[in-house]
């Protein structure tokens, strides 16, 4: 397929790989910020194909995976609501809440349903205009745009039956929060291609300059990822801790304008928890008082929700880079995909279940 | 979530007051919001996430990638002839 086979070619990631190896002289730690590139580096094999002076550790990018718990209490309220109709990415319907998950409520009888895009909800409101339908808005700046647009559309056409529950995250606060933590070992990021997509790469410009650290936008092929390695340890063996764009094809310097225009005319910026992590001050967006009408949260009145963890799941420390899924006690054990303690082992962009999936230290 | 291959445009619509689009992905036919890519033509292809084709992905830029990587191979720039580490999964 076009940009697709291209980029799997695996003589140019042999000769990627060769130049990795050639041009580096000392150990770096890279960071891969998102879930999706995750996968792809375990599932190719990428991380045991490179130096061993080369670690690459896992960010915190799977909106799955970072979704806090009490959101999903919340939506397991309001999925059980008999006037309620829920619905969601398929992702979030195995995320373990305190004691069930969303399959459980459908089970219960709650009318939760899948969609593809938050238009579909919409269409779902203007089909069932005596049910409540809420769609779970959770995501990175690669699905903002689009349930910015929903919510846009509901006020233009006056329906008064959809709302939102907003868990919405952004990736450059917790880059730099993790540059923060004094068990910081990340020298160098590969920021995630499609987040810059939307919002450009000049979000990074201020971070790579306050600390001093190379950040590379990078694709999702192989080839895309080996060329990102291979800048980001230029540009570290250079000491030139500078932002640059491996991922021309698709991201550029401003990034999608129209997009970034609906997020803010919809969204504001607020603290936002983040599972396994905490509150990440400014990391979220909310829905702006002029559409308090669409948040699900003030329509059903949702107060605080108590919750409890699983005292076992490491996924905080893994979410951070601190740690590696194969270093949790659990992993393998106590806890797998069929059963997950955490987010991380549930979600199809989680750095537990890539272990799991492609890794062999079982 | 984040994780979008791109697909090729086939065809442009209205609904509800918004521009939409047939989308071609690898064989499978899905629709998208056009309203972030206002110039967006049929035959281009675009990065889609949750039903909205949020970036074209631009043709010139992905050959141009390729090319430079390509010619460092054909110049002989790196010993590539010998046993591959590991077999790529790809």
């Amino acid at each position: 397929m076009k940009y697709i086979d291209e980029y799997r070619n695996p003589r140019l990631a042999r000769t990627l790989l060769e130049a990795i190896r050639r041009r580096v002289s000392r150990p770096w730690t890279i960071m891969e910020i998102c879930g999706g590139q995750t996968h792809s580096i375990i599932r190719n094999g990428i991380d045991q194909l490179l130096p061993d002076t080369i670690e690459l550790v896992h960010g915190p990018g799977c909106p799955v995976c970072v979704t806090p718990l009490e959101s999903i209490e919340r939506a397991l309220l309001l999925a059980s609501k008999k006037e309620v109709i829920f619905t969601s990415f398929g992702d979030m319907l195995r995320v373990p809440g305190s004691s069930r998950d969303l399959f459980m409520v459908r089970s219960e009888g709650g009318d939760v349903r899948v969609v593809f895009s938050p238009l579909d909800a919409l269409q779902i409101a203007r089909d069932n205009p005596s049910r409540e339908v809420v769609f779970f808005a959770v995501g990175f700046e690669t699905t903002a745009p689009a349930n910015a647009m929903a919510v846009h559309q509901a006020a233009r056409e006056g329906i008064g039956n959809f709302s939102i529950l907003v868990s919405q995250v952004m990736v450059p606060p917790a880059m730099r929060a993790i540059l923060r933590m004094p068990a910081n070992r990340v020298q160098g990021f590969l920021a995630a291609g499609h987040v810059c997509a939307v919002m450009g790469y000049e979000q990074y410009l201020p971070l790579s300059a306050e600390f001093h650290v190379p950040i590379v936008p990078t694709g999702f092929e192989p080839v895309d990822l080996l060329a990102g390695i291979l800048k980001t340890v230029e540009l570290l063996e250079d000491s030139q801790p500078e932002v640059v764009n491996s991922y021309g094809r698709v991201v550029s310097r401003e990034g999608n304008l129209a997009a970034r225009g609906t997020i803010d005319k919809v969204f504001e910026v607020v603290d936002r928890q983040w599972r396994g992590v905490g509150l990440i001050p400014e990391s979220g967006l909310g829905l702006r008082s002029e559409y308090a009408g669409f948040d699900a949260e003030k329509r059903f009145h949702l107060s605080h929700m108590s919750t409890e963890e699983s005292p076992l799941c490491m996924s905080g420390s893994i979410l951070q880079g601190v740690m590696k899924p194969d270093g949790c006690p659990a992993f393998g054990a106590e806890c797998t995909p069929q059963h997950p303690l955490g987010a991380t082992m549930v979600s199809s962009e989680g750095a537990c279940a890539a272990y799991y999936n492609y890794h062999r230290n079982l | 979530m984040c994780l979008a291959i791109p697909g090729k445009l086939i065809e442009i619509f209205d609904e509800n007051s918004l521009r939409m689009g047939l989308v071609d992905v690898n064989g499978t036919t899905t629709r998208v919001c056009l309203e972030y890519l206002p110039d967006i033509r049929v035959g281009q292809y675009t990065i889609i996430h949750a039903g909205f084709a949020l970036k074209i992905v631009d043709e010139e830029e992905a050959a141009e990638s390729l090319r430079l990587w390509t010619e460092l191979i054909d110049r002989g720039a790196f010993d590539i002839d010998g046993d591959p580490p590991s077999p790529l999964a790809m």
